[in-house]
C-alpha cells in the first residue's frame, strides 16, 4: 500500500515537471534585444550599467531592485541562527572550556589550516567587497569566511570565538542595512532607494549604497554562520 | 561546443551516481560525503552554465557548511542507518508491551 502510494506520488510529480518543462525551449534566446526592453530581463540588462553603474547585474537586482527581499532573506537566516541557539544553548560553568574534541587534531590539519586561514578570510572579504563588480556578494563572502573560521575551530581546541563579538557584529550590520533603507525612504520615494552618487562603472567605490549593503550583509552572514557552528561545536552531549 | 557538452554529460552522470550512492549507502557518514560530492559537481556545472554567483554559493554552503552540520548530527545520533530503525522498532515493541500490560 505504502509503495503504491509512493509510486503514485512520484508519477504525479514526474507528470507535473514533464508538462511544465516541455514548454521551455532550451538554448533559445528568450530575452530578446536588450535595447527594446520587451522582457524584464532585458529591462534590467539595459538599465543597470547606465542607471546604477554596477557591472554585476545580479547584484543590482538582489540588492537594489529587489532589496527588500534580501532584507527578508537575511532575517530568515537570523531567525534560523537564533532558533538553533535557543535550542542548543547551555550555560557554561566557570572555567569550563567548550571542547568536544578529546583528541587533538593532527599536525597536518593544524599546520595546513594555519597556512590557509588568512587566505580564506581575504578571499571572503574580496568576494563581498567586489560584489558589484565580480560574481559573488555578501552571502557568498560571509559563507566563505565562516568556512575559514570552521577550519580553525576544528584544528585548534582553544580557538574560541566570543559570542559577544558575534552578536555585536551581527547587530551593527543589521542596523546598517535597515538604516540605509530608511535613509533612502527619507531622501527618495521608496525603502532602500539609492541616494548616494553612483560613480563610474567598474570602480570599487561605485553603485551608491550597493557596496555598503553588501559589506554589511557579508559581516552579518559570517557572524550568523560562525555562531551556528560555534553553538554546534561547543554543545557537549548531555547524556 | 561539443567538448563542453561532453563534459556536462559526464558531470551529470557522476552527479546521478553520487546521488544514488548517497541514497543506497547504509553508513551515513559515507552518504554525507556523497552529498558533498553532489554539491561539488553541481557547482562545477553551474560554473560551466555561466552562473558563477550560484556556483560560489553552492561551493561555500553545500560543500563545507552543510556537510559539517550533517557530520555533527551523525556524531550525536547513530552512524548506521539500520541501528536507527532497529532502535525504533524495539522502542515500538516496548511501547506495545507496556500498553498491553
Amino acid at each position: 500500500m505504502k509503495k503504491v502510494l509512493v509510486i503514485l506520488m512520484l508519477a504525479v510529480i514526474a507528470y507535473t515537471l514533464g508538462t511544465s518543462f516541455s514548454t521551455i525551449k532550451f538554448g533559445e534566446n528568450r530575452i530578446g534585444d536588450p535595447k527594446e526592453e520587451k522582457t524584464v530581463a532585458a529591462f534590467y540588462l539595459n538599465r543597470t550599467p547606465s542607471e546604477l553603474s554596477v557591472a554585476n547585474v545580479i547584484t543590482a537586482i538582489v540588492v537594489n531592485y529587489r532589496g527588500f527581499d534580501t532584507l527578508g532573506e537575511v532575517s530568515v537566516l537570523f531567525l534560523a541562527a537564533t532558533g538553533l541557539g535557543s535550542i542548543l544553548y547551555r550555560r557554561r560553568k566557570k572555567g569550563e572550556h567548550p571542547e568536544v574534541i578529546t583528541k587533538p587534531a593532527s599536525q597536518l590539519l593544524q599546520s595546513g589550516s594555519k597556512l590557509i586561514y588568512p587566505a580564506i578570510l581575504v578571499l571572503g572579504a574580496y568576494v563581498f567587497i567586489h560584489g558589484h563588480l565580480t560574481p559573488g556578494g555578501g552571502f557568498q563572502g560571509g559563507a566563505i569566511i565562516a568556512t575559514g573560521l570552521l577550519l580553525m575551530m576544528m584544528a585548534y581546541k582553544d580557538f574560541e570565538i566570543r559570542h559577544n563579538v558575534l552578536t555585536w557584529v551581527e547587530s551593527i550590520a543589521g542596523i546598517t542595512f535597515v538604516s540605509l533603507g530608511l535613509t533612502g525612504l527619507i531622501y527618495g520615494k521608496t525603502f532602500l532607494e539609492n541616494f548616494l552618487p553612483t560613480g563610474n562603472l567598474n570602480d570599487v567605490v561605485s553603485g551608491g549604497i550597493i557596496p555598503i549593503i553588501y559589506i554589511a550583509v557579508g559581516f552579518k552572514v559570517a557572524a550568523e554562520l560562525a555562531g551556528v557552528l560555534e553553538t554546534l561545536l561547543s554543545n557537549k552531549e548531555n547524556d | 561546443m561539443i567538448f563542453s557538452l561532453i563534459i556536462i554529460i559526464v558531470l551529470v552522470l557522476l552527479l546521478l551516481a553520487a546521488a544514488i550512492y548517497a541514497v543506497m549507502q547504509k553508513d551515513l557518514l559515507y552518504a554525507t560525503i556523497a552529498t558533498g560530492v553532489i554539491s561539488l559537481i553541481l557547482s562545477i556545472i553551474f560554473f560551466i552554465l555561466q552562473a558563477p554567483d550560484v556556483a560560489l554559493t553552492e561551493a561555500a554552503i553545500g560543500i563545507a557548511l552543510t556537510t559539517i552540520i550533517f557530520v555533527f548530527a551523525i556524531r550525536h545520533t547513530s552512524r548506521r542507518e539500520d541501528e536507527v530503525t532497529i532502535l525504533e522498532e524495539s522502542d515500538a515493541q516496548e511501547m506495545d508491551n507496556k500498553e498491553s500490560v
